[in-house]
């Protein structure tokens, strides 16, 4: 059963190939891990999953229907959510309603129910607000509700845009460096907070640096390099393919 | 036919400022990503300072005051550019998008009072320090003025170019262009650039703050804002943050005006006329945004994040 | 728990209560101790907030930046102005010989829809784009409507060009004309005083409309687009038709009041709807507190009533210092506007009064940072 299939996509920048001929599918209930040098595309992948780019060629598929040009709006209807590598929350409101925006695909209310402030907005305000709620304190956010997001600490906010992106119910979560920035024991909480968001029956697809992280929690790994997929596979088969080794972790020394 | 040339030379003339003013706008865009909305009050300014210095020096022999007034103008609009970014822009470059908008507009009423407080309400009349010879040309007539506006906005454009593809300076500006925080950590001095962007920018506006009074023979407070309008969508017809575009830009809106001013009557049937010049740049701004919003020459923009 | 919040909401109603008696009271109050003259700006100052309420919803609420709101307000004036008075018997004799004189209630609703569709048409290119530009086109939109209001007097009559359109029919609702002095109740109520009670009634209406959408749904999504509109572009928020909601909407209120604003005066003119009312109406929006109801109405009470003040104290204080006038009060006003828009923005970004949020924001600023 595949959620998302990609292939053949490309993407340019001017001269720059960002992506060359990428083609990979994740089922569904995979954790499904991109990882690759810095500067090997894999934010741009990501954004051209999420619809902020549209790739110059090739295929999307997600849910079993095709996308060809789709905006952010429309993918993230159809049930993708994203977390930012540079946290994107909406700084000056609370960390409920940061959240309860998160709602917004999944409600309906429109202005003339807001201006008339009838029943069935009123229920779904307070089941917004229900859900909002539970989801803050899923990813343990201890602080209050109201804090505003500019307020909390770096691993708070982390963890806020993904209670933002869960409450979008989404089919697939794609999480961008979540465990940038944070130590060891953070990191553990996130790695238990994503086991947990896969065995709730969401998909996720994690781009991380942390080796260690993806190799422990994915189930299959894809390595980019220069726009390219130089590899694909269960972390351990990935881990000694000499292509990964010679591009990724040689480099790096590790 | 001669009325079709005549209105070619009159746009071109008209166009030639438009240019100069929207490299102004181009330039900070292409730096900073931000409209100065204050950069038409620039050219206001500069006309306004070159016109008093020009009645200051009225006992001086022309070729000494009017470029001596140039000089000051000149001098006066940068340094005006440079205190409008340090004061108004500098501490708001990480603030919402909408903060620095708000102080620009801010800018542009107070440089607008300001110059009602000092020259007043009426209009001013530029001196004539040269006899203005007509030239005719097919049946058109181009005067000593408009050449020298033309001629002289074309070698400030080139060595504009000139300044941005073949100096260190010009390196730096692009390279900020492209990328502020690798720029800085280069060694570029960001500030610095943009500092001297605003006053290029500023000295241009100022340039053609004096070519437009001296074509008409009139300045006036509020001139800098229609004039700012208009290079402003001559900039985003070529490709805002493109310097090549905001000159192509000029010139084409230049041509798109006069040619529309001087037609709209037959095209419409006598219904508008000339007074409705004004609108074509308006038409233009919104023809382009809908159609090729990165404009003739820019990349595209709305995709950019 | 419940009886505290209790009290908070029989502490509300109370203050509501309150307000609305004080609000009622005041225009006998301006009458009595201030004099009639003061009312009648006071009714101005009551249109002016009700613009300065709309272009909230589109600055505040959206974050975008509308240089050319006015040109909306125009355009509910103009709306009243020709369908309401008999100047389009000078256009087309033969169709109207007496002009046009439509009911208020029939041209107030067809005004806002005008307003707000044209608010559509200029948007809707311009609003998927990045904000500056809407900036940009709103003012040349603003200036366009005036260089038509202008010159649209020849060779048909529409607009009668720069002297404007004047002997414009009072409001008048269910028979009761707003012109004349009326007895309601035993109470005697001047004009000046039933436009006040017309103007609080639609100014109450966009407060309420206001309110209502700012804690919506609508409202959450219009300040995740002013916050960061690609993370709400990930929300699955539709960004563009939300963006030209707020617009349309906000050009819709403009239109309102326009028509309110033809009908009071009587008179319209293209004068008064140049770039530096839209300035103002923004000035207001800004200086009271972005996105902040009451900030924008105490943004708008003092604004309108600065010119005022400064024309009851700059003229005779110039006379008694220099003997003549230096500065006329009017471009003082203006450099005091451009001034106040620069270091409210430089050094209270959040505006006079702040909402409750954005005053903890401040505060919290001000203390050192727990997590650091």
């Amino acid at each position: 059963m595949k959620l998302l299939e990609l292939s053949g996509i490309g993407k340019r920048f001017g001269g720059l190939n960002a992506l060359t001929d990428v083609s990979l599918h994740i089922g569904r209930g995979e954790i499904y891990g991109l990882i690759g040098p810095n500067g090997a595309g894999k934010t741009t992948l990501f954004n051209v999953i999420t619809g902020l780019y549209q790739p110059d060629s090739g295929e999307f598929n997600f849910n079993g229907k095709r996308y060809r040009a789709a905006k952010p709006h429309v993918l993230a209807g159809a049930g993708i959510a994203r977390t930012f590598q540079n946290i994107r929350l909406f700084a000056n409101l609370t960390a409920l309603e940061n959240v309860m925006i998160g709602r917004h695909v999944r409600t309906r209310s429109g202005v003339m129910g807001s201006i008339m402030n009838s029943r069935a907005m009123r229920l779904e305000e307070k089941a917004c607000r229900d859900k909002a709620g539970e989801l803050l304190n899923l990813v343990g956010l201890k602080k209050p509700h109201q804090t505003l997001a500019k307020n909390l600490s770096y691993g708070e906010q982390r963890r806020l845009e993904i209670a933002r992106a869960l409450a979008m119910e989404p089919l697939l979560l794609a999480l961008d460096e979540p465990a940038a920035g944070m130590n060891a024991t953070e990191t553990e909480n996130l790695k238990e907070l994503i086991e947990g968001i896969r065995n709730a029956g969401i998909t996720v697809l994690l781009i991380e640096h942390d080796v260690k992280l993806i190799m422990g929690l994915c189930d299959r790994v894809a390595v980019l390099d220069y726009g390219r997929k130089i590899a694909e596979g269960v972390p351990d088969e990935v881990r000694n393919d000499p292509q990964v080794i010679s591009a990724y972790l040689g480099v790096d020394g590790e | 036919m001669e009325i079709f040339l005549q209105q070619i030379i009159n746009g071109l003339v008209q166009g030639s400022v438009y240019a100069l003013v929207a490299l102004g706008y181009t330039m900070v865009y292409g730096i900073l990503g931000l409209i100065n909305f204050a950069h038409g009050e620039v050219v206001m300014m500069g006309a306004m300072v070159s016109l008093s210095a020009l009645s200051l020096m009225a006992g001086l022999p022309p070729l000494v005051s009017l470029p001596l007034s140039l000089l000051l103008a000149v001098a006066f609009c940068m340094l005006l550019g440079y205190g409008i970014e340090r004061i108004a822009y500098r501490p708001l470059r990480h603030a919402p998008r909408l903060a620095p908008l708000i102080t620009a507009i801010g800018v542009s009423i107070v440089l607008q009072n300001l110059a009602m407080l000092i020259w007043g309400r009426d209009y001013h009349s530029f001196p004539q320090l040269f006899a203005n010879h007509a030239h005719r040309m097919a049946g058109a007539i181009i005067n000593d003025i408009q050449l020298a506006i033309v001629v002289a906005a074309f070698l400030m454009m080139a060595g504009l170019m000139l300044v941005v593809h073949r100096t260190r300076l010009g390196r730096a500006m692009r390279a900020v262009a492209e990328n502020q925080h690798a720029a800085q950590l280069m060694g570029v001095d960001v500030n610095r650039v943009v500092s001297v962007t605003f006053m290029m920018g500023s000295a241009l506006a100022a340039v053609a703050g004096v070519m437009v009074s001296a074509n008409y023979g009139l300045a006036h407070y509020y001139m800098g804002f229609l004039l700012g309008l208009k290079a402003f969508t001559a900039a985003v017809l070529g490709g805002i943050g493109n310097l090549r575009g905001a000159m192509l830009g000029g010139l084409l809106l230049g041509l798109i005006e006069s040619l529309g001013a001087g037609y709209i009557g037959d095209i419409t049937g006598g219904f508008m006329g000339s007074q409705y010049q004004d609108v074509f740049a308006f038409l233009v701004l919104i023809a382009v945004l809908i159609f090729r919003p990165s404009g003739l020459l820019g990349e595209r923009l709305a995709e950019r994040a | 728990m419940p009886n505290a919040h209790e009290a908070g909401i029989f502490k509300r109603q109370r203050r509501r209560i309150l307000l609305a008696a004080i609000l009622l009271v005041l225009p006998f109050a301006v009458d009595g101790i201030l004099g009639r003259g003061w009312l009648r700006i006071v009714d101005f100052a009551m249109l002016y907030i009700m613009l300065a309420l709309g272009l909230n919803i589109v600055v505040g609420y959206a974050g975008l930046l509308d240089l050319g709101y006015i040109a909306f307000f125009a355009v509910g004036a103009y709306c009243y102005a020709l369908s309401a008075s008999p100047h389009l018997a000078l256009a087309f004799p033969q169709l109207f010989p007496d002009g046009v004189h439509l009911s208020f209630l029939i041209v107030l609703p067809a005004a806002a829809l005008l307003a707000g569709g044209m608010g559509v048409l200029l948007g809707a290119p311009t609003l998927k784009l990045r904000g500056d530009y809407l900036a940009i086109v709103t003012l040349g939109f603003g200036e366009i409507i005036r260089i038509f209001m202008n010159n649209l007097n020849a060779p048909v009559n529409l607009t009668n060009g720069p002297q404007g359109i004047s002997r414009i029919d009072p409001i008048s609702i269910a028979g009761l004309s707003l012109n004349a002095t009326q007895r309601i109740f035993g109470i005697t109520l001047p004009s000046v005083h039933l436009y006040f009670y017309l103007f609080l009634c639609f100014a109450g209406l966009v407060v309420f409309v206001s309110q209502r959408l700012e804690k919506s749904r609508i409202g959450r999504a219009w300040m995740a687009i002013r916050e960061d509109e690609i993370a709400a572009s990930a929300m699955g928020i539709n960004t563009r038709n939300l963006k030209l909601l707020a617009f349309a909407m906000g050009a819709a209120s403009g239109g309102i009041s326009g028509t309110l604003f033809a009908g009071f005066q009587g008179f319209v003119s293209p004068e008064s709807f140049s770039l530096m009312e839209s300035v103002m109406v923004l000035c207001m929006v800004v200086l009271g507190g972005m996105g902040h109801i009451y900030g924008v109405i105490l943004g708008g009470l003092l604004l309108a009533l600065l010119p005022e003040l400064l024309r009851h104290s700059v003229l005779p204080m110039q006379q008694a210092l220099f003997g003549k006038t230096i500065i006329d009060p009017e471009s003082l006003r203006m450099l005091l506007f451009g001034i106040a828009l620069i270091l409210v923005m430089l050094y209270r970004p959040a505006g006079l009064w702040p909402s409750r949020v954005r005053r903890r924001e401040l505060s919290s600023d001000e203390r050192p940072d727990e997590t650091a």
